[in-house]
């Protein structure tokens, strides 16, 4: 049977790196958006300034740049390394949107981004400027399919478990595309790449203000900045807002832990604004609710029921006990696909086959005849995520969320009405929010993937039995080396990223020198 | 059903393909590296060298990543099987792999010597080590890997981290490393002059004579490993698990298609031939028909081993029976489909515009422009 360690070393390892990796996604997903906006502006007005801008930013781009495709290589094979049987259990289905992504997107991104470094001196401008659209695109668009098949894990929709292949496979693939979750999250989480991006760009600009240098070139790009940012965080926000609202209805486990729902009660119901959730005595130890507030935000009504803890939990042992049948059948079928009766007993039982297979964890060697009452309440506490950890993400990404929404209300105003370049405590500001965006996308994830727990495809496939059966010496070796490299990685990026902002913008040049030279990169 | 039976040997092609794709491309760009030291004997000739795939490696590298997707797509279970069964392995080519976009990039941030040459030789490593380990993985297929399947399909690896590098994948591995060196020393000649020029056709002659010598000791010692033989199973044309087959292993089994279908020889042939006419250009000084019958010579070799495992993708050497089949470990017919019209769009997509970026950027990397180059600071 599967080691708890080692999966916990899996999940540990997968987590550490998706977020690492998330670092750096959603900077290229906006400042892409925003140098191909600079460049448009270059093209159409012919000012060299915006040149300029687009040259600099996209320096700093390519810095964060290598770093996300590094990251982002060890993830595509990870789901292998790691999670075999997840991936042979869905590759079918969640394999199709990442291999789509390589076609469409990745190729797109990463042969234009070249062109978009080295190609200045040789593209026309309207080239150029067609490239870097084109790179822009290709990110925007990895974005979209890698949450098409993120969504396949929250909502498995599209799919159907086949007993003769002993996996999921693809029933509609226009069902898993337009998966409602992946349309939610991809404008979401592109989004939030913009506001990453906006702030990015308002921070560092503040930062020349505050030193008095390069003010023009500062001031042209907080303004583009801050627009985009304002129309950013209001559409993240909105989008936000779907989503709890989806997962209201698809996830009720994952709505339970971002509102630390205990007990199920009559509508309408009370918003914890600040809670500390207790899972083993499954309540909450402290709140401060605001009566009524969490029907609006949820349901978007005063009326209707939301599930909470104690009842999702009972459903859950039903199920179970409606799902051991359903494996049992498996079993039979896999030693012989022709059994008729086993595929008659899977398929009066097969809605409820992932909750047998949670519960088979607690099965003495696998054997499912064996389990107990204790058992099946065991598997049944079980489909409850980790309550406090998301709880509080949930409100640490909301909460950066509203600030950063009224961050560029004002810096809108203000660069509008010429004044960020005078005030130098809202310089001051800008640069602390620095890290509100990078906090908000990786409370995010959090939100979105423990919440998902103890499941990697929702209600289908645990997570105890998703993981490769390596031993423990392995995963400690592969996590103490991942820790190692990106520590290292870290260290220089932020070191370079630190060293060039510092040096700035090329718009000082010396008179004489050659108005090209900053125009022709080299490795 | 005939129709599933077509798009499982469509995507056992296509697979090759992509197989393909990473050796020519990736390989290339990793030869490079490996060869940086020895034709940049200074900074500014290391520079030069590097900027000729600068501007194409990050597309080129999209090759792997795709790979890794479509077999994720295309082939799950060995996608999950492999990677995971040769898991050390795996981080071993990662980890190496994921150091060179950074070595790119920063490489040229600093002007400090010691910034430059430490990553030099991440360069180097991230290019040697990756293709040795992808030549001693198809290796190891060739021999079969210790797994297993259970009831559920959740695999089990039994063997151990260094029977990994046993001879034979060595042998694989230093072939990779030759062509992929005889491949960016083409491309280098190509796009170089003076010194560096010089020293990459010299170095890709010799690496093009050692990978026609490893393919042919490779290929002798074929003939006596213990190959695998499909005894019976269900329709290859059926939906099925790897559980329920016959296998048989024994020696000479790997060329029971060549005897079968003489036809076949021609893959070898083929590699030879690339291998061989492309020394002869680089001889020759035409460096850019020495890239195109390098491509052609690994064209041939991909193929050697693809002709000489069929219908295998990954045999068990502990289980034989649990082997991995193109009839046992495809994906579904409607994911086939939906992904080949995908690939149909794309696929020549990508090449188009793959060229016209390389069309773009053509021509001789300048000395001058690249000293004078704001990213030397």
């Amino acid at each position: 049977m599967v080691n708890d360690l080692v999966v916990d070393l899996s999940r540990l390892q997968f987590a550490a790196t998706a977020l690492y990796h998330f670092m750096f996604v959603p900077l290229t997903l906006g400042l892409t958006v925003l140098l191909a906006t600079m460049e448009t502006v270059y093209v159409v007005t012919g000012r060299t300034i915006y040149r300029e801008m687009t040259q600099f930013w996209s320096k700093l781009l390519l810095i964060n740049f290598a770093l996300g495709v590094a990251t982002g290589l060890t993830m595509e094979f990870q789901f292998g390394t790691n999670w075999s049987y997840y991936s042979s259990f869905v590759g079918d289905t969640f394999g199709t949107p990442l291999a789509i992504e390589g076609l469409m997107a990745f190729f797109m991104e990463s042969t234009f981004i070249g062109l978009m470094v080295f190609g200045w001196e040789r593209l026309s401008k309207a080239q150029h400027l067609f490239v870097t659209y084109l790179v822009a695109l290709g990110s925007n668009l990895s974005a979209l399919w890698i949450l098409v098949a993120n969504s396949f894990m929250q909502h498995p929709q599209g799919a159907s478990f086949n007993p003769v292949t002993m996996r999921m496979e693809l029933d509609s693939f226009f069902l898993l595309f337009f998966n409602s979750d992946a349309q939610s999250k991809f404008v979401h989480t592109s989004l939030a790449g913009f506001v990453t991006a906006a702030v990015f760009m308002c921070s560092i600009s503040a930062f020349y203000m505050l030193r008095g240098r390069h003010l023009d070139f500062a001031r042209r790009s907080f303004r583009i900045a801050a627009l985009f940012g304002m129309l950013g965080t209001a559409g993240t926000l909105t989008l936000g807002d779907s989503l709890g609202y989806f997962a209201a209805r698809v996830q009720p486990t994952k709505l339970v832990a971002m509102e630390a729902l205990w007990k199920t009660e009559a509508p309408p119901i009370a918003f914890n604004v600040i809670a500390f959730p207790s899972q083993s005595e499954q309540r909450n130890l402290w709140a401060i609710q605001i009566p009524g507030m969490l029907s609006l935000l949820v349901t978007h009504s005063l009326d209707q029921e939301v599930a909470a803890a104690d009842q999702l939990v009972e459903q859950a042992k039903g199920r179970i006990r409606n799902g051991v049948p359903a494996v049992q059948a498996m079993m039979a079928l896999s030693a012989d696909p022709t059994d008729a009766n086993a595929l008659a007993q899977f398929n009066a039982h097969r809605a409820d086959v992932g909750y047998g297979l949670l519960v088979q964890r607690y099965a003495p060697d696998g054997d499912l005849t064996r389990i107990t009452d204790a058992d099946v309440d065991r598997a049944a506490l079980d489909t409850l995520p980790e309550v406090w950890i998301i709880f509080w993400a949930f409100r640490a990404m909301v909460g950066f969320g509203v600030l950063m929404l009224g961050y560029f209300v004002l810096a809108s105003m203000l660069t509008l009405s010429n004044k960020v370049h005078r005030l130098r405590w809202f310089q001051w500001a800008s640069l602390l929010m620095l890290p509100a965006p990078y906090i908000a996308c990786e409370a995010g994830w959090i939100v979105a993937e423990m919440g998902r727990q103890p499941w990697t495809v929702y209600e289908v496939l645990p997570t105890w039995l998703s993981a490769s059966t390596h031993s423990v010496t392995y995963m400690a070796f592969s996590v103490a080396g991942f820790v190692l490299l990106y520590t290292i990685f870290a260290i220089i990026e932020v070191y370079l990223m630190v060293h060039f902002i510092r040096k700035g913008p090329d718009d000082g040049a010396p008179p004489g020198a050659s108005p090209h030279a900053s125009a022709v990169p080299a490795y | 059903m005939e129709i599933y039976l077509a798009l499982k040997i469509i995507w056992w092609l296509l697979l090759g393909v992509l197989l393909m794709g990473i050796s020519i491309m990736v390989g290339m760009d990793m030869g490079v590296g490996t060869l940086l030291r020895h034709v940049g004997r200074t900074d500014s000739e290391r520079r030069v060298a590097i900027n000729v795939i600068a501007p194409h490696w990050d597309g080129n590298q999209v090759w792997f990543v795709l790979g890794g997707g479509a077999i994720f797509a295309a082939w799950p279970l060995v996608y999950a099987t492999a990677f995971s069964g040769l898991y050390v392995v795996m981080l071993l080519l990662l980890w190496s792999m994921i150091v060179r976009p950074l070595a790119f990039e920063y490489r040229s941030k600093r002007e400090s010597p010691t910034w430059r040459n430490n990553w030099d030789w991440c360069l180097f490593l991230s290019g040697f080590l990756p293709m040795l380990v992808f030549g001693a993985a198809v290796g190891n297929m060739l021999q079969g890997v210790p797994f297993h399947f259970d009831w559920r399909l959740t695999s089990y690896y039994t063997g151990s981290f260094i029977a990994l590098f046993n001879p034979f994948a060595i042998l694989c591995g230093a072939m990779a490393v030759s062509m992929s060196v005889y491949m960016g020393g083409a491309i280098l000649t190509n796009a170089t002059d003076g010194p560096v020029q010089e020293r990459a056709r010299r170095a890709a002659m010799l690496a093009g004579i050692l990978a026609m010598v490893l393919f042919t000791i490779g290929g002798l010692w074929l003939t006596r490993l213990e190959g695998y033989m499909l005894v019976s199973g269900p329709d290859p044309a059926l939906a099925q698990t790897p559980l329920h087959q016959s296998v048989e292993r024994a020696a000479g089994h790997w060329l029971t298609n060549y005897n079968n279908h003489p036809v076949l020889w021609a893959a070898p042939a083929l590699g030879y031939i690339g291998a061989l006419l492309g020394v002869l250009s680089l001889n020759a000084r035409r460096p850019l028909f020495a890239w195109w019958f390098g491509a052609l010579a690994w064209i041939g070799i991909i193929a050697t081993v693809g002709a000489a495992m069929f219908p295998f993708m990954m045999p068990s050497s502990t289980n034989p029976s649990h082997s991995l089949t193109i009839w046992n470990a495809g994906s579904s017919e409607r994911t086939l489909s939906w992904m080949l019209g995908f690939t149909l769009i794309f696929m020549p997509l990508i090449l188009w515009y793959t060229s016209w970026a390389f069309w773009v950027m053509r021509g001789k990397v300048d000395k001058a422009h690249v000293d004078s180059s704001e990213h030397a600071l």
